[in-house]
């Protein structure tokens, strides 16, 4: 029971975009599609899962005074991996996710779990919390690129639901992307306290 | 549990060296195993834009690739493209610094005589609805129809045709020597995209570099290819551009 | 004129936080009272200037030199994060005075993507040298400028009658919104 509750809290009562509010440099940035935010929070969990599993193997060899310099180490090794094999198989989302997949490194997400679960717990309640965290994230990045793009281009997940020269530009522009998490926050409180 | 190690010196040295020889390791494998798949992704999208702006090659315009110089700035690569031996057209990757943020990269394909065959945009930086159209937005509407964006809903409702308003926007299939390349609003022959006439200004310019440098060079190119009748392959890739458009 | 260029859009035009969505987490976290905004502005300059400065030498003299670029991130995320306590230590001696403003923000800064997003972007636009340290003080400068014009705006915000589930985050985003729609005027300046 308690392994499904490690799970599901990442995904609405804790979520870390729309409840903890971290993170919110990529989710601001790649969420102009619901396809690019899809796919940063795909990284983001794989950067998570794999972290919070080392993180937790390792944590007895590891010194406390040390310990921060050594999860920043873990972290960027898996973001690099990540990075090489978008870049060799996924080119084209590689290129639209741009400097966020290096930076997926200084996501206050990743250190916050390794640092404030993976830490603290065994291997397989860190591998499911950074599943579950990594879930919600995605959920969050995906939802706001998919109103982003209905709003602006009327597209969602590439499908032209109507003619893009009614949509409201400015959803994929910058400013949309403030106004519109703005919005989904406001909504996802009204849920919680339900 | 194993009893936590202590913050002494000599360990916290170790833990951090361990884990960065680890980490390195790591990448390095990483590395060398992803380094192949990385350069063949790169040169495979380079020769999916030759092979949507150029009729249908047999060749290697990659490895064929040459570069011309244009005044006052990076030079062009030029890729023939050749169906048995023969020019059926060249892609010519060029480039403009009058978008409105910058930087606007085109791969324009040119028949032998110089019609503009297709193009596509590779790298640009404009607003998202506006500058974007330049994607599609130079193309005839045929050759937009072949591209999988669908008549919506709403379109269908008010009646309105995907690529629809009016042929002066078209660049595709015609000849920059028979035309003015600038748009309307300067006396030129094209309609601008609505609202983006910087952008459209911007790949117009980097269309007519494209072209004056391809002119300049053409010769060139035909020498090294020998075509036995030039005029035979333009009528064909006229036939064939035609004929593309239907598919 | 290449250097008016490069401040004029890094400033303005590619505001860092408001167009390149960097640094968002100090944007939102620390953008409550003026004061502290501009402590936090103020570190976040002093710390991108001399990471900029340290990666693209480390980037030119030993990861270009030996072709290991693979490694940039997991370096460039060392060099901040060990330059940042660095920092600290040497500011605490030397100056107690400007310890004393800073020294609060400076652990946060590790964990700002803008540091490290400006080291990366320094190497991917090839400039040199002089060309990095002016667009890492104009994009700091840029990054002051959006903190500190936000923490204005939500110090009045927070008088407003706002209606109750749009109060704190949401409502703060909506402002950052239209800020970041104003800062848009300045498209195509550069």
């Amino acid at each position: 029971m308690n392994q499904i509750k490690n799970f599901t809290k990442g995904l609405l009562k804790e979520n870390p975009v729309f409840v903890l509010l971290l993170g919110m440099c990529p989710t601001l940035g790649v969420t102009t599609t619901a396809v690019n935010g899809m796919g940063m929070g795909l990284a983001t969990t794989f950067v998570l899962v794999m972290a919070n599993i080392v993180v937790s193997l390792v944590k007895n060899g590891i010194p406390d005074k040390v310990r921060i310099p050594a999860f920043i180490v873990i972290i960027a090794s898996f973001v690099t991996v990540v990075e090489l094999t978008m870049q060799a198989y996924l080119p084209s989302l590689f290129e639209s996710l741009g400097l966020f997949i290096p930076l997926i490194v200084v996501n206050c997400i990743v250190l916050g779990r390794a640092e404030a679960f993976a830490s603290k717990n065994n291997v397989l309640s860190s591998a499911i919390d950074g599943l579950g965290m990594g879930l919600g994230f995605t959920l969050a990045l995906t939802i706001l690129g998919a109103v982003r793009e209905f709003f602006g281009s009327g597209m969602v997940f590439g499908f032209q639901l109507f003619d893009s020269n009614y949509g409201m530009l400015v959803f994929i522009l910058a400013p949309g992307a403030f106004i519109a998490l703005g919005y989904l926050i406001l909504l996802v409180n009204k849920l919680n306290k339900v | 549990m194993a009893s936590k190690k202590e913050s002494t010196f000599i360990n916290m040295v170790l833990a951090l060296l361990i884990v960065s020889l680890v980490a390195s390791a790591t990448l390095g494998f990483v590395y060398e195993s992803t380094k192949k798949p990385i350069e063949d992704a790169q040169v495979n999208k380079k020769i999916s834009a030759i092979k949507e702006v150029v009729p249908a090659f047999d060749n290697d315009p990659n490895a064929e690739m040459f570069l011309i110089e244009v005044e006052g700035g990076e030079a062009l690569e030029v890729y023939p493209a050749k169906m048995n031996g023969q020019l059926v057209g060249a892609a010519v990757k060029t480039y403009t610094n009058l978008g409105f943020s910058g930087l606007i990269r085109v791969m324009v394909g040119f028949t032998p005589d110089g019609t503009i065959y297709n193009y596509q945009v590779l790298e640009h930086k404009e607003t998202p609805g506006l500058g974007t159209k330049m994607a599609d937005w130079f193309k005839p509407a045929l050759v937009t129809d072949s591209l999988p964006k669908e008549a919506s809903f709403f379109d269908w409702l008010f009646g309105i045709k995907p690529g629809s308003g009016g042929d002066g926007k078209v660049i595709v299939g015609k000849n920059p020597s028979q035309m003015n390349l600038t748009v309307s609003k300067d006396g030129g022959d094209v309609d601008a995209i609505t609202a983006a006439t910087i952008s459209s200004r911007a790949f117009l310019d980097a269309v007519s570099r494209a072209y004056n440098g391809y002119m300049k060079k053409n010769e060139a190119i035909e020498n090294k290819a020998n075509p036995a009748d030039s005029s035979a392959v333009n009528t064909e890739i006229k036939e064939m551009a035609q004929n593309k458009g239907g598919n | 004129m290449e250097y008016v260029f490069i401040v004029i859009a890094a400033i303005f035009v590619n505001n860092i936080v408001l167009s390149q969505f960097l640094g968002i987490c100090p944007f939102l976290g620390v953008s409550k009272k003026i004061s502290t905004a501009a402590g936090m502005a103020g570190a976040v300059t002093f710390v991108m200037v001399i990471a900029t400065i340290v990666t693209y030498l480390i980037q030119k003299t030993v990861l270009d030199k030996f072709g290991i670029g693979f490694m940039q991130t997991i370096t460039f995320i060392l060099v901040i994060a060990s330059l940042v306590q660095l920092v600290e230590i040497i500011l605490k001696k030397v100056s107690p005075a400007l310890y004393q403003a800073l020294g609060v923000f400076l652990p946060l800064i590790t964990t700002n993507c803008a540091i490290l997003g400006v080291a990366i972007m320094t190497i991917q636009k090839d400039y040199n040298l002089m060309e990095g340290v002016v667009f890492a003080i104009s994009s700091a400068l840029g990054f002051g400028l959006a903190l500190i014009i936000f923490a204005g705006l939500r110090e009045h915000v927070d008088l407003m009658n706002v209606p109750k589930g749009m109060k704190g985050m949401p409502i703060a985003l909506v402002v950052a919104g239209i800020l970041a729609m104003a800062f848009m005027g300045f498209s195509g300046l550069v």
